[in-house]
């Protein structure tokens, strides 16, 4: 269990960013691993008083806080118009509507977890994260920063022209992924995300469907955990991708 | 810190430690059914409503309960007594363990989704962990329960 001393409801991004240069505060998102977890922190940093918890759409793009539940994620109408429903399959899995109802986007995007399948969807996307002081980076970018210090605001998904597809294998229903793939084309480009292998999602692009599959499972560094071996994963990798590619075409 | 929320519609105040969680200040507060099971934000035994979406009480700072309102069994009685005699007609409460979380989500379900078919009971429920496996009788009770609404 995660111990905690004090407790601080930010009144501004500027006040949480200043709390957060401590290293032993830290800001909480849906706390989901607040049992789980070792250590202690002094100063709980909430931004729920930040406005962070909306779906903000327009023409151009879906801008996301970081405070929004995998639960709005999986049904809001526009993101799964956008993305053919792979937004709500990516997280519908997830343990359950009460588990969705707390896990934020933010606290998934920013620990940057192997078994993230919002990471992994999103990553497949035209994304970017907007950080308070970072500025606005592509999520590819982002993926393999190391953490530190900054506040994550937004997460900002482009409307541009494509389409997508989520898939994943699990050995139970609501467990971790063996491992997950989103495969989007994206202004004719090809985009397969590849998450829970067992590390964080790792991204793949071609211009091509053809040898597709091959080529991603060829590329994606895999490992080995209680879930599966590196060669079963690469084995998956392969099978999802086919199975995406024939569903992504039909659409 | 001290906190102000509501509970089951009255107006509640605690003291709280930063790290208190939600689950035992709700017992503390005499709200017994709200039974702490895996700890591990799993099972689903910890539902309570918080302004109306089902929620985990053991993963929930009660701080974070501060200006909100919650739900416990407790003050579901009238709601769920409409559809729980129909799960005990199928043998489903069993061991009764799971059953108050089980209960308060079934009636998050049906506020949201009403007419629900069993894929969606499935979907919904899946979040609510039954160490007895009784997921078969619990879905012929809110099957039956529905059936009779129409009928």
């Amino acid at each position: 269990m995660i111990t905690i001393q004090n407790y601080v409801r930010a009144r501004s991004v500027e006040e949480a960013w200043q709390l957060n240069q401590n290293k032993r505060n830290r800001i909480f998102g849906g706390m989901l691993w607040l049992r789980l977890g070792r250590g202690s922190v002094n100063t709980a940093i909430d931004l729920c008083d930040l406005g962070l918890d909306t779906i903000e759409e327009n023409e151009e793009q879906f801008s996301i806080g970081a405070y929004v539940t995998l639960r709005d994620i999986e049904l809001h109408k526009g993101l799964n118009t956008y993305t053919c429903g792979a937004a709500s399959n990516a997280v519908k899995d997830i343990v359950g509507v009460q588990f969705r109802n707390m896990a934020t986007v933010g606290g998934s995007i920013w620990g940057r977890f192997g078994f993230s399948d919002v990471l992994t969807l999103f990553l497949s996307l035209d994304s970017y994260v907007e950080l308070y002081k970072g500025g606005i980076i592509p999520l590819c970018q982002f993926v393999s920063m190391k953490p530190d210090r900054d506040v994550l605001l937004r997460l900002i998904v482009k409307k541009t022209p494509g389409k997508a597809v989520y898939t994943s294998m699990r050995n139970q229903r609501t467990d971790f992924p063996v491992i997950a793939l989103a495969l989007s084309k994206i202004n004719g480009e090809y985009r397969a995300s590849v998450g829970a292998r067992p590390n964080r999602a790792f991204l793949v692009r071609s211009d091509n469907a053809e040898g597709f599959a091959q080529l991603v499972a060829n590329t994606v560094p895999t490992g080995t955990n209680l879930r599966g071996s590196a060669a079963y994963r690469t084995h998956l990798i392969r099978a999802l991708c086919d199975r995406a590619l024939a569903e992504l075409e039909v659409m | 810190m001290e906190i102000r929320f509501k509970l089951n519609g009255k107006a509640v105040t605690a003291s709280v430690d930063a790290d208190t969680v939600l689950l035992d200040l709700l017992r503390d507060k005499g709200c017994l059914s709200v039974k702490r099971g895996c700890d591990t934000s799993n099972c689903g035994l910890c539902t309570v409503l918080m302004d109306g979406k089902p929620v985990l009480s053991c993963s929930a700072l009660a701080v974070r309960a501060d200006g909100r309102e919650i739900f416990t069994l407790e003050g579901l009685q009238e709601e769920a007594s409409d559809f729980a005699g129909f799960i005990a007609d199928q043998g489903a409460d069993q061991c009764g363990f799971c059953n108050p979380g089980y209960v308060v989500n079934t009636i998050a379900l049906l506020r949201e989704n009403p007419d629900p078919t069993d894929d969606d009971i499935r979907a919904f429920l899946a979040g609510n962990l039954c160490r007895c496996s009784g997921y078969e009788g619990q879905l012929r009770g809110i099957r039956n329960y529905l059936n009779s609404r129409k009928a």
